[in-house]
């Protein structure tokens, strides 16, 4: 094509060619993962046809509470975050990382052949794009960069989503993560419900979500003259709907200056240390290894696994845990989450997806816990600490 | 008071303990004070036996043992040069609490309790200020044993 | 700060988080429970050369890993003493020569040996902390001269849980370091001093406001180290404390060893207590 799309440039897909975008994007040679039902859930998983995508379905989110509900329309994107979030495809919750086998006296070690696979993450959410930004300066910018997580970073699309509602617990404006893209993504998708023919506005991000749009080109019409206007005042509607907040500013100093506070006991009685903010966190990182010999130890198996600071060997050392008590590995999941994670990664740990409000079983509500903090917090940690 | 050996009075005013006080207190303590000479192994105290001495040390080393008759005799703390050995002397009933053993060739000055203990009762400055000096050793030796109580080595 | 202080970012292996093959060269039985173990490289590969304080991940095959600090490395040999404490020591310890095991790292950073130069030194090591200090010390007797006075004050509960005695007789008998050792705890065949190791400090000489610490030990013998040390008037920025956490990679990204902002692998293992201070004070931190 002579003249190829730009980053920055807008069409309008209707609804009806939007498997066009599917195969363009099969045509550029990924495989594509995106929302789809699952198990009562809306979760991500690689699918095949528009088809799969929850069309018509929405959920119903609130501490603890996650339903899938039918919608009276056939959006497309018409629902928030499920429990699944797009790091398990680039830092799965088990993993091989080699094997090794004994040999003359010695032993070598092979690695676990890179996994080339493309993937095209269909459907990112704003938060979501953030959250890759948390991962990625976890895992690649350190002194050492993980190389599985970098090889399948470097193979993936992003094509993203802007929210047309929001979940009772999102709560991204008060994170600054969305729910506008305004970066980090190859395409940008604004679905277009009304008024007039169902449609997505469709914007380039980048060479390479250029080169997808080249594929479909004939299947787009240019951006009508409101379609602007209507995508701008669907997230500006989605913004003005959330009804959770967290004010984050001085967070990390809160979290630092609080670590006595009476707090901690009161959400440590109702905590079950079951590991499900942390499993379905968006940035949370934390990996065991296992060794996993044969019978008779020739020859051994390397693997990572998802691990989580609210399980009690987390911390083991000389046969004991450093953090005992739940209220010591809440606080740990929170003060790290919302504060050494400045220290450590220059930002936030949180992007203000709700996953953890909603899938925690009593309903832990961190935004509730920063607020009662925040309104009656501990003048020094040093020295109301004591020992 | 005729039984004042000058050297013993000066060796008194030298230790870290009483530099430095009022030299008519110093004078006082140094009444039928007398140095005396350990060798190693030998018994400087012996628990449960009166404590008439106030013993300052100047030069060795004296071990705290405590003897248990189902577990071998177990030192838990020396004591060195500057400083002094116990207060078993000062406070009522006046009976050793522990077994101190040197643990090589031990010079210290041996004080009399029965000589020191009206003094300070009469003369409430020097109390004090003997008091003052007392107490720091105390909180040290509290101090250390809870340390040791929280075993610093256990894993 | 923590400019002079040297590190390494990862292993030698191009895999990632793969052992080189290693083989047992001696053992040194120290303790009942706690043995030294010389390894050499079983092959052309080796790890990079290592630093006062840092430490390697060995690996028992089919067993795991441990975070283990190097005690030495001399000719090629690296050292490390190492204490049965669960599994994957309980094989460490159990190796002979010629047995098999698996090496990766060096990894964190070590002791700041230059901040440490033209000052007074005091090591204070507390059981088993004496093993990750003994670079240090060996690294200073090196270049004795760069270094002021060298005080060193050793630690253990009880005589037979001193290691490295050879070692010691022959620091004993040095007139350019002085060696304090002491043990909480004894029978009559000891004719050391009893006493925590913090007893053993105010003997110690050094210019407080121009020396350098090490402290490396169980965690709660450190803090009481550090707290005495400042209390002699050492700058709480020049008190150094090696920190142990739980470890699984070594190269700050599985999150273990994180101790409020520090990952121990990356950051530390050696961190200034200026800087813990705080932190130590925390209950399960």
């Amino acid at each position: 094509m002579a003249n190829g799309a730009a980053v920055g440039d807008r069409s309008t897909l209707s609804r009806p060619n939007l498997p066009a975008l599917f195969a363009a994007i099969r045509a550029a040679g990924y495989a594509i993962v995106a929302p789809t039902v699952r198990d009562g859930a809306i979760v991500y998983g690689p699918v095949e046809r528009v088809e799969d995508l929850p069309i018509g379905w929405t959920d119903r989110q609130d501490g603890g509470t996650y339903r899938l509900v039918r919608r009276d329309d056939a959006a497309v994107f018409g629902y928030n975050l499920g429990p699944t979030s797009w790091k398990r495809f680039l830092f799965p919750p088990h993993e091989r990382l080699w094997t090794a086998e004994r040999k003359e006296g010695s032993f070598t070690v092979t690695p676990e052949p890179t996994d080339t696979t493309r993937w095209a993450f269909f459907g990112m959410r704003a938060c979501e794009l953030a959250a890759l930004d948390v991962t990625d300066t976890v895992f690649l910018k350190g002194a050492v960069a993980d190389p599985t997580y970098r090889a399948r970073r470097s193979r993936i699309l992003r094509v993203a989503v802007q929210c047309g509602q929001a979940a009772r617990t999102c709560f991204c404006t008060s994170m600054g993560t969305g729910p506008a893209v305004t970066g980090g993504a190859d395409l940008i998708l604004t679905e277009i419900l009304l008024p007039g023919p169902h449609r997505f506005l469709v914007e380039v991000g980048s060479p390479a979500g250029a080169e997808v749009v080249d594929r479909f080109a004939e299947s787009l019409s240019p951006a009508g003259p409101d379609d602007d206007r209507l995508a701008r005042e669907t997230v500006e509607r989605t913004a003005g709907s959330m009804v959770r907040r967290m004010d984050p500013t001085g967070l990390r100093d809160l979290m630092a200056e609080n670590l006595d506070h009476p707090r901690w006991e009161i959400v440590a009685n109702r905590c079950l240390s079951c590991t499900n903010c942390t499993l379905v966190c968006p940035t949370c990182f934390c990996s065991t290894q296992e060794e996993v010999p044969d019978l008779d130890v020739r020859s051994v198996e390397r693997w990572r696994r998802w691990d989580s600071c609210f399980n009690l060997g987390f911390t083991e050392l000389h046969g004991a845990s450093v953090r005992k008590s739940g209220l010591s590995r809440y606080r740990q999941w929170l003060t790290h989450k919302l504060g050494t994670w400045h220290d450590q990664f220059g930002t936030s740990g949180c992007v203000g997806c709700g996953r953890c409000i909603s899938w925690c079983p009593v309903g832990i509500d961190l935004t509730e816990e920063v607020a009662a903090i925040r309104a009656a917090p501990r003048s020094s940690g040093v020295e109301a600490r004591g020992r | 008071m005729s039984e004042i050996s000058e050297e013993v009075r000066e060796a008194i005013g030298r230790h870290p303990f009483f530099a430095g006080l009022d030299p008519a207190f110093v004078r006082e303590a140094a009444v039928g004070a007398e140095p005396r000479t350990f060798g190693p192994g030998t018994l400087v105290a012996r628990e449960g036996t009166p404590a008439e001495t106030f013993v300052l040390v100047v030069a060795g080393k004296i071990a705290l043992e405590v003897g248990a008759p189902d577990r071998p005799t177990l030192t838990v703390q020396t004591i060195g040069p500057g400083e002094v050995l116990g207060w078993s002397w000062l406070l009522p009933p006046h009976r050793w609490r522990f077994d101190a053993r040197a643990v090589k060739e031990t010079h210290v000055l041996a004080l009399r309790g029965d000589r020191l203990r009206p003094a300070l009762a009469a003369h409430p400055a020097w109390g004090f200020e003997f008091l003052r000096r007392f107490v720091p050793v105390l909180a040290e030796r509290l101090e250390n044993t809870r340390v040791q109580l929280v075993d610093l080595h256990a894993r | 700060m923590l400019g002079d202080r040297t590190g390494s970012p990862g292993g030698a292996s191009d895999v990632p988080l793969a052992p080189l093959p290693y083989q047992v060269r001696s053992v040194v039985r120290e303790t009942p429970d706690t043995a030294t173990v010389a390894v050499v490289p079983r092959g052309s590969r080796r790890i990079g050369p290592t630093r006062p304080g840092q430490f390697v991940m060995l690996y028992a095959f089919g067993i795991g890993e441990s975070p283990i600090g190097v005690s030495d490395e001399t000719d090629g040999v690296l050292y490390h003493t190492v204490r049965d404490a669960g599994r994957i020591t309980h094989a460490l310890t159990r190796l002979t020569p010629g047995d098999l095991l698996g090496v990766r790292g060096p990894y964190g950073h070590g002791w700041p040996m230059e901040a440490a130069r033209g000052k007074d030194v005091v090591i204070v090591a507390g059981g088993l902390g004496l093993p990750p200090l003994r670079p240090a010390l060996r690294e200073i007797l090196r270049d004795r001269d760069a270094y002021g006075r060298l005080e060193i004050v050793y630690g253990a509960r009880t005589p037979k849980d001193l290691v490295y005695y050879a070692e010691l007789q022959e620091w004993r008998r040095r007139a350019d370091l002085r060696l304090q050792v002491t043990v909480d705890a004894a029978g009559r065949d000891w004719y050391g001093d009893v006493g925590v190791v913090t007893t053993r400090l105010p003997d110690a000489r050094f210019d407080p406001e121009r020396t350098v610490a090490f402290v490396c030990g169980p965690e709660i013998m450190m803090k009481f180290t550090a707290q005495a040390l400042v209390g002699r008037g050492v700058p709480a920025e020049s008190v150094w404390v090696s920190m142990e956490r739980n470890m699984k990679c070594a190269i700050g990204l599985c999150g273990h060893c994180q101790f409020g902002p520090s990952f121990v692998c990356r950051d530390g293992p050696v961190l200034s207590y200026g800087e813990l201070a705080p932190r130590l004070g925390v209950r399960e931190l």
